[in-house]
């Protein structure tokens, strides 16, 4: 496998709205290797948000590459874009997004169901995912009997459970306390230490300071990218 | 695949019982549209079952000649005081003797008359006939025996079921004496109840064979007459007109049933002859039978488009349904398409969804389209419990028919409502900005 998780090349988004031309991204390059963890940050309006949809392939950028473990997804269709977050991308959001009808077990299947994943294993890996995020003994509750805490913890497991080539987290702490978002970060620590390759998108210093490098955008481009400590 | 369809299936049901109030009442709709069509096929068949079984009892093989009233043509008719119609015996006659092909015919004369006993009364229909009457028109014997060959021209009688009851409550007839006009008559025999059968000519009422007297049509001949008066309108002065006619019917059986139409053709024919005005009415029961088929199958076609369009207003309801539920759902859309949901696997959740809500609605309409033969008998118990005559005679003899093309049908449609109103939803579903529908609040 490539030793990079993915790379961007020159990034360019630019919108149209009421007649008005937007650049939210204006040449974006950076790269970020298997077992990374990277925060990316920026006030609003600096073209973090159309990163984000970019890197997660809900959205495709104007002009530029994006090396998804050597495969360039710029210019794919809708499809195949669906069928590539499936597979190789596990989102974490700020608001959870659960789906209320279901229980902690079956919303944590719900990326695998998408490919054609299911039966025994696939249910077994995801209560083994929901104990590793210390939810075993909640296997069978509704997001709606779990805290936010628990409920973004459930999140992360549903992130895990197509073994992507790394986990986007957008503002995973933001509607959480500070004593959830230590032990939500913890869970990501622990992740990332195990291998796995986080991005971060964040607007709050203390939760870019728990991971390795820092990139901040500002107006469209990046203003720095550095490693922490 | 098996597994991943009944996955979707099950998601189905779970989304459709995160609102359960309004998922119940979508589906009432088409609850309603199924057990609609059900309901209503199985009375109209049931009526037409009826129709038929009716018809069939006037015999297959039978071509029936009826006297009519002719229509009221010049004045000098109106005036007279004395109409003379209808069939002859001279027709009948003719008929038995110029048509080679006919099994038998049988002359039949009847009119209203009251028959006496003591102080009680009955207002029958004194039916003059043969030996064949009997077996002819299916009836039966209660008690003693039917006419036979050797009354002819006797004062003999044999009463109905509710005649006898209305002379005789509390005594056996059989044996006694009864005043018919002016002349005793011995009752020989009673008949057992029988249902009314089906209205023949013009007429519309149903035969209602619980009200007659059979006397030996030689008898009736003999002693009543052919002229029959009676008294009308009130005031002074002579008050009364009459009626002459000599045969009330001519039952004629075939041989086969394939020349029952000609035969019909040849004795209306011959009847015109002598006929100068349209004084008869030559019915034939197979016409009759494929004319109830033909206006059962409009009834159905009628039927099916009421229920059609009670289907299609329910499929309305079920989209509106599916519509605010997409719109309130953007979010999980939004969920789903970032994990890996396609478009198509959108469209499959919602349109799944719609049929699942339309087929259960579907299924509970076709069980209660099923029972409808207890829950209606169970009504029509009930009703007569409550008050015996709210419901006319034609209610208490339906009973109602399940045609499994109904069933079929309404199930089949169920179905397609859901897929044909679910299409839009889902599509419009499918097709929402993943980006925009996970920052849907």
């Amino acid at each position: 496998m490539d030793q990079y998780a993915f790379r961007v090349e020159n990034l360019h988004r630019t919108y149209y709205m009421k007649g008005e031309t937007v650049h939210a991204l204006r040449g974006v390059s950076f790269d970020v290797r298997n077992g990374e963890y990277i925060a990316i940050m920026g006030p609003s309006g600096s073209g973090k948000s159309t990163l984000l949809n970019v890197l997660g392939c809900l959205d495709r950028p104007t002009q530029g590459k994006y090396l998804l473990a050597g495969q360039d997804v710029a210019q794919i269709n809708d499809y195949q874009l669906s069928r590539i977050r499936g597979q190789r991308i596990g989102f974490v959001f700020q608001s959870y997004n659960l789906l209320q009808q279901l229980n902690v077990v079956e919303n944590i299947k719900v990326p695998l169901q998408y490919q054609g994943l299911i039966g025994r294993d696939a249910n077994a890996k995801c209560r083994e995912l929901a104990e590793l995020v210390g939810l075993g003994s909640r296997l069978y509750h509704r997001p709606t009997e779990l805290s936010g805490g628990q409920q973004q913890r459930v999140a992360i497991a549903r992130s895990l459970v197509n073994d992507p080539y790394f986990v986007l987290a957008d503002e995973a702490t933001g509607n959480l306390d500070s004593k959830t978002t230590e032990e939500v970060l913890d869970l990501f620590e622990s992740l990332n230490q195990n291998g796995k390759t986080i991005v971060m998108i964040t607007h709050e210093d203390e939760v870019a300071e728990r991971a390795k490098r820092v990139i901040r955008l500002r107006d469209g481009m990046i203003e720095s990218d550095e490693l922490n400590r | 695949m098996i597994a991943q369809f009944f996955q979707t299936v099950d998601l189905g049901i779970k989304s459709l019982l995160v609102q359960k109030m309004r998922a119940g009442l979508a589906a009432l709709g088409i609850f309603i549209g199924t057990s609609t069509v059900i309901w209503l096929v199985a009375m109209g068949e049931g009526v037409s079952y009826r129709a038929q079984q009716q018809i069939l009892e006037l015999g297959a093989k039978n071509v029936i000649v009826r006297t009519k009233q002719p229509n009221e043509g010049s004045e000098e008719d109106a005036s007279s005081r004395v109409k003379t119609y209808g069939l002859l015996r001279a027709d009948y006659r003719r008929i038995v003797e110029n048509i080679p092909n006919i099994r038998r015919a049988i002359p039949m004369r009847e009119l209203k008359f009251e028959l006496r006993l003591d102080d009680r009364t009955a207002d029958t229909k004194l039916v003059g006939c043969t030996e064949e009457y009997l077996e002819l028109n299916r009836l039966e014997i209660a008690r003693g025996r039917w006419l036979a060959n050797r009354d002819r021209g006797e004062k003999v009688i044999v009463l109905a079921a509710e005649t006898a009851r209305r002379l005789f409550p509390y005594e056996n007839p059989i044996g006694r004496a009864i005043w018919v006009g002016s002349e005793f008559y011995t009752v020989i025999g009673q008949t057992k109840d029988r249902t009314a059968s089906a209205a023949i000519g013009g007429s519309l009422d149903s035969r209602d064979y619980n009200l007659d007297a059979y006397i030996p049509i030689k008898t009736l001949r003999q002693r009543v007459g052919d002229l029959v008066m009676k008294r009308v309108g009130g005031g002074r002065g002579f008050n009364f007109v009459g009626e002459d006619v000599e045969l009330s019917q001519i039952t004629v059986e075939v041989n086969r049933i394939e020349e029952v139409d000609e035969t019909a053709q040849i004795i209306e024919t011959l009847l015109k002859k002598f006929h100068e005005e349209e004084d008869y009415a030559v019915v034939v029961p197979r016409e009759l039978l494929r004319q109830a088929e033909r206006t059962r199958t409009m009834f159905n076609v009628l039927l099916v488009v009421i229920a059609g369009i009670s289907l299609l207003v329910g499929g309305i309801g079920i989209m509106n349904i599916m519509l605010a539920t997409v719109t309130e759902r953007t979010r999980e859309i939004g969920v789903r398409r970032a994990l890996g949901a396609a478009r198509s696997d959108i469209i499959g959740q919602f349109l799944t969804e719609t049929v699942v809500l339309t087929a259960s609605g579907g299924l509970a309409g076709v069980l209660f389209g099923l029972s409808v033969g207890p829950i209606f008998r169970f009504i029509k118990q009930a009703v007569t419990a409550i008050s015996p005559d709210a419901l006319p005679p034609i209610v208490h003899q339906l009973e109602p028919r399940i045609a499994l093309w109904s069933v079929l049908l309404s199930l089949g449609i169920s179905l397609g409502v859901g897929v044909l109103f679910g299409v839009y939803p889902a599509r419009k579903a499918a097709y929402l900005d993943p980006i925009e529908a996970l920052r849907h609040e």
